[in-house]
């Protein structure tokens, strides 16, 4: 059983292709492994075993008759839980949609599972994606696989934390302002925030639609690349989804970096950076320049007003998209209230979190008559000289080069009440959106806490096949990625209950139906 | 300095949010908001004179595709979501009297 999980998706799915192993005998040893880890982490909110196994039986069925079963063959992925699955429960790990089954599914999970990939479960994260921790969740915090008093990041941090507990092979997250890549980094695995309008936005639960993009979170490059590959690609359901014809991400992975002009961003080893985030990040750009890359440090400027326009226009752009959350057509309603719009206001100061209340209070004001200039309108502006720079310097270099976050992962419970603190986790990442970039987290060691620290790397517009290049031939150097300790448990105390069906937590943390094993 | 959050300010923001700020959280979101637009006026050190708001990455204006007719999902479908339904239709409290 373990030795299946060691596989990545490539050969795992090249192995259930030639028939080596079964489908379900891969979907059974990472489901095993992910009810062992679940309790000391949390970090999904629905387990679909049922379903999980039901897919494998279709994958081996294709395979048995000698259809092809496609790319990802009898993959296990996790889903973030702000992507629509069809007939299982969708939270945003919210009280507002606790009980919220979609009837219909995100195009990037309609693509993984037609490329044949298998789905474990729902990933815990952040409240509607509003956080950097996700300690925001209203099913509990997700633990570090790493060292469980820390936190995994966020806001996909049960997508990230389970790729780094091997309770999935890879998963899905979503990234607005950083939420694929800071918890990437902070779990040590490897996470790819695309180009924005990559990948079709359908059946995303809308943060900020301007910003928002569904990436992949992987164990090595190759896998991340895969599974880019699997979800990317035009939808007309989107319309801002470009159509891009260039997705053949993982065909086209080389790792030749050889006259590759890297840029490391000077301004973000200023002030505030951790000493020994920056001696990591420094040392993997020596090993990208013995690899034969042109690197050298550059100016970008604009670093510190980044966070400023991007909390501005996320939160304009989400005190808008969550007023659909009034209680008439889907989610939570709030119990008997004189007339609808007492029924609205009492449906929404129950249903939301306190961090995600605090984001549409701060986009309410920003959007309303009188300080919409001052504030959204400036904030367009300062995009707008972001995006220049980042063209200027990507105009001189291939990619940039920096770290994703000022420190490695906090300890849990820090930061509810200082939540500035918490946006300033996001301060290297947030601007990347901002300018529709796309950007790697990867791991590039550890601290002395053993806590892992990541490396990012920026490209241009449509520039992830040289992000991918870059991140292989590092990856090669480095000998490989290694993951969490709690990943190469023994499986001993796993429990094995038969005719278990789908786990669900309910909101306050606690395990509900089912419940999980101790 | 520090933008002042009035009680008026508050009474306005819970219209447009439809939220109930009271109490303690009433509190909060007075304490927090200052925070946060003190920090957020920031972006005031930044000269923008001349500069134009950027509201998309992409060069995309419209995006048109060819009406066709295709199915949606169905009634009962949608309305097994629902807090309330009724006869095909979603319920909520009295809107008139």
């Amino acid at each position: 059983m373990r030795e299946i999980r060691r596989w990545p998706a490539a050969e795992l799915a090249g192995r259930i292709k030639k028939r080596e192993i079964k489908a379900g005998e891969a979907a059974a040893a990472y489901l095993e492994q992910l009810r062992t880890a679940e309790p000391e982490l949390n970090s999904f909110i629905t387990v679909d075993e049922e379903g999980a196994m039901a897919q494998a039986d279709r994958i081996q069925a294709l395979v048995d008759r000698g259809e092809d079963a496609g790319p990802l063959a009898g993959v296990p992925v996790a889903i973030k839980d702000n992507l629509c699955t069809r007939g299982l429960g969708t939270t945003c790990a919210s009280r507002m949609l606790a009980d919220f089954v979609p009837f219909y599914e995100a195009t990037a999970v309609e693509r993984l599972r037609a490329a044949g990939a298998v789905i474990l479960g729902k990933t815990n994260m952040d409240e509607f994606a509003m956080g950097s921790t996700s300690e925001t969740s209203a099913f509990g915090p997700v633990k570090n696989p790493w060292n469980t008093a820390h936190v995994p990041g966020g806001s996909s941090g049960g997508s990230c934390a389970a790729v780094a507990a091997g309770q999935s092979l890879c998963a899905l997250g979503s990234d607005t302002g950083g939420s694929i890549r800071q918890p990437s980094s902070y779990c040590g695995v490897v996470g790819l925030k695309p180009t924005y309008g990559t990948v079709s936005r359908w059946g995303l639960v809308a943060y900020a639609s301007s910003l928002d993009q569904i990436g992949p979170i992987a164990r090595n490059v190759e896998d991340c690349a895969l599974l880019l590959q699997a979800i990317s690609g035009g939808d007309r359901r989107d319309s801002t989804c470009l159509g891009r014809e260039d997705t053949d991400f993982a065909a086209g992975l080389t790792e030749d970096v050889r006259g590759l002009r890297i840029g490391i961003v000077s301004d973000y080893f200023d002030q505030g950076l951790d000493e020994q985030v920056a001696s990591a990040v420094r040392r993997a750009a020596g090993i990208l320049q013995r690899q034969g890359a042109l690197v050298e440090e550059t100016a970008l400027s604009l670093a510190e007003y980044a966070v400023p326009a991007y909390y501005t226009i996320a939160c304009a752009e989400a005190s808008s998209n969550l007023s659909r959350f009034d209680g008439v057509k889907y989610g939570y309603r709030a119990g008997a209230q004189e007339g609808l719009h007492a029924m609205y206001r009492r449906t929404r100061t129950e249903g939301f979190g306190t961090e995600v209340k605090r984001r549409i209070v701060l986009g309410s004001f920003v959007l309303s008559s009188g300080y919409y200039e001052a504030y959204y309108e400036k904030a367009l502006r300062v995009k707008a000289l972001i995006v220049k720079a980042f063209d200027e310097a990507l105009s001189r270099f291939d990619l940039l080069l920096g770290p994703v976050s000022p420190t490695t992962a906090p300890l849990l419970g820090n930061t509810g009440e200082n939540p500035l603190q918490m946006y300033l986790s996001d301060i290297y990442t947030v601007s990347v959106n901002l300018a529709g970039l796309p950007a790697i987290s990867l791991p590039c060691g550890l601290d002395a806490e053993g806590l892992p620290i990541g490396l990012q790397l920026i490209g241009r517009r449509f520039g992830e096949q040289t992000i991918l290049r870059a991140a292989r031939a590092y990856e090669k150097a480095c000998g490989g990625f290694a993951l969490s300790p709690m990943a190469e448990r023994g499986q001993e105390a796993a429990g094995s209950e038969e005719g278990r069906k789908r786990d669900e937590k309910s909101p306050d943390g606690t395990e509900g139906k089912g419940g999980m094993p101790a | 300095m520090a933008q002042e959050i009035t009680d008026e300010m508050v009474d306005s923001l819970e219209i447009l949010a439809k939220l109930d700020l009271s109490g303690e959280e009433r509190k909060r979101v007075k304490r927090d908001l200052g925070q946060m637009l003190d920090y957020i006026g920031r972006m005031n050190r930044l000269d923008t004179e001349g500069v134009e708001p950027l509201y998309h990455v992409t060069s995309q204006v419209n995006v048109f595709r060819e009406d066709e007719e295709e199915g949606s999902a169905g009634r009962e479908e949608i309305l097994a979501g629902a807090p309330e339904a009724m006869e095909g239709c979603f319920r909520v409290p009295r809107t008139v009297e």
